[in-house]
């Protein structure tokens, strides 16, 4: 932990507890109006919940560094949890190589080639679903969508795909401290270990998939046998927890937001901008960290070396410094900039294929549904990192 | 400041005031302009930010490193000799006065 200079304004609530991951909002607005840069002394951290700050830092990639870490644990003094992602955690020029090899694979060339597929799945789901009636949103369709096209996809066995969840679930609590959130959840993967890293491997990845497109990285001398699997890693951990938080959540933004649904049935064209519009509202990553790599300043503020910084996503998606109206869930809004995929050179490689998922799940629903009623209350999923549900009753009415 | 044009494929000229450092895709989403989607928000993934360099510019613009390489080949309109990702393009003294083409798709 470094000693952080006394005249930075000092928040004093855990942006890990239950209290701050349940209903995060008015915990943002208290940090943005804090200052441009605030001190966490729970963890001995600084914070940046603004929309200049948190694009300044994820932009600033020389001084703000991932190799130490993008979660509360210092890589330069601590010891990782598991080997560091050679993508997320990691600076150039080992992030380039990896980068390169992934931003290919998921490039908006590929979506072009799947998106007959991950269409035809989403109609087939969201027809069985229609008929069914009454449905589990998260479950059924947020959770059944993703865990079907991305790791058909990416070319792994049917077998035990639910695993991802938790493993999902797992990765993103450990960003976090080691609270009962990231103790419950390790619990839960350390049976499952084998099979990620079994899954990994090339013979269980069926060829042409993404899986096994990484390894032909590895014929072509781009990257070593090492570096393949710990890549395909990379797909498990990171592409199915994710877009099933944003499927989950923009389902609840427009079950909760009848006036902007009824804009979405009666233009299907505005899919992919409402999704844009909810992963902006209700971020499905809201938190990541950077590491000082050395003395700096930011906003005026001077930082030393080594220490941790919190960038808010999702604060700064609501930032009214940056937006207009930011409370208000609007699927006309020009929703680019918001910061829920990160930004710069570390900027979500999986975006393109997270928004296809949203998109046609989207489209989809516009056409067949007239309506989403909520039926209750949702349930939230609490997690370090993450805005998740764990449940959303539904009633979704045939167009 | 200085200013770059932006060309609609219709042929309708905008001009914009570009901080130095800022780069042509943030100036022309934060003044509205339709013809630039730039999904990623300029992390260089979506190709959405596609322009055509006036000859007179390409000595002058940065190089264009290997990931906006690989991603040009993902362009929706014909990738050019002259095609650049405009979130890549950050403004400096040395570009202004000049003007780029929007492509017809994004
Ligand atoms: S804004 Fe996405 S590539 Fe330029």
């Amino acid at each position: 932990m470094t000693d952080i200079a006394a005249n930075i304004p000092v928040v004093d609530f855990d942006p890990f507890s239950d209290a701050f991951l349940t209903d995060p909002y008015d915990y943002h607005r208290r940090m943005r109006d804090a200052g441009p840069v605030v001190h966490i002394p729970k963890y001995g951290i600084l914070a940046v919940a603004r929309h200049a700050e948190v694009h300044g830092v994820l932009n600033d990639w020389q001084t703000f560094i991932s190799s130490a870490g993008v979660g509360l644990a210092n890589f330069r003094t601590e010891k990782p949890f598991r080997p560091p992602s050679l993508i997320l955690e990691a600076d150039p020029p080992q992030h380039t190589r990896s980068r390169t090899v992934l931003g290919r694979i998921l490039s908006p060339k590929t979506v072009q080639q799947i998106r007959a597929q991950f269409q035809e799945v989403a109609e087939a789901l969201i027809d069985r679903l229609l008929e069914q009636g009454t449905i589990d949103g998260v479950k059924e369709l947020g959770e059944a969508y993703p865990l079907k096209v991305f790791p058909d996809a990416v070319g792994l066995t049917e077998d035990g795909r639910e695993n991802l969840l938790a493993y999902g679930d797992m990765v993103f609590n450990a960003f976090g401290p080691r609270n009962q959130l990231l103790i419950n959840a390790a619990k839960r993967v350390e049976p499952l270990t084998d099979w990620i890293m079994t899954n990994c491997q090339r013979q269980n990845l069926r060829p042409g998939g993404f899986g096994d497109q990484i390894y032909q990285a590895v014929e072509t001398g781009e990257l070593t046998e090492t570096e393949a699997p710990m890549l395909v890693r990379s797909f498990l951990s990171a592409g199915v927890d994710t877009t099933v938080n944003g499927i989950g959540n923009a389902l609840w933004c427009l079950a909760n937001h009848p006036d902007q649904w009824d804009k979405l049935h009666a233009n299907p064209a505005l899919a992919r901008q409402a999704f844009e519009e909810s992963l902006r509202f209700e971020a499905a990553v809201q938190t990541f960290f950077r590491t000082a790599g050395r003395d700096c300043e930011l906003a005026g503020v001077p930082i030393r070396s080594d220490t941790k910084m919190l960038t808010f996503l999702a604060s700064a998606n609501r930032d009214p410094r940056q937006w207009q109206n930011p409370d208000v869930f609007d699927i006309e809004r020009r929703a680019t900039g918001h910061m829920t995929f990160g930004s710069g050179l570390h900027g979500c490689v999986g975006q393109v294929v997270a928004r296809l998922e949203g998109e046609l799940i989207l489209s989809t629903l516009a056409r067949r549904v007239r309506r989403i009623e909520p039926l209750g209350p949702p349930t939230r999923r609490l997690n370090n990192t993450l805005r998740a549900l764990a449940s959303l009753p539904l009633k979704l009415h045939a167009a | 400041m200085p200013e770059v044009h932006l060309i609609q494929p219709g042929g309708l000229r905008v001009t914009l005031d570009v901080p130095v450092g800022t780069s042509i895709m943030q100036a022309a989403v934060s003044a509205g302009v339709a013809g630039i989607l730039a999904e990623c928000g300029g992390s260089c993934m979506c190709a959405t930010c596609h322009v055509y360099a006036e000859e007179a510019a390409l000595a002058r613009l940065p190089p264009v490193q290997p990931a906006e390489h690989e991603m040009l080949a993902c362009t929706a309109d014909e990738r050019r000799p002259n095609s650049r990702l405009s979130c890549q393009v950050k403004m400096t003294d040395d570009l202004a006065g000049l003007s780029f083409t929007l492509p017809e798709i994004q």
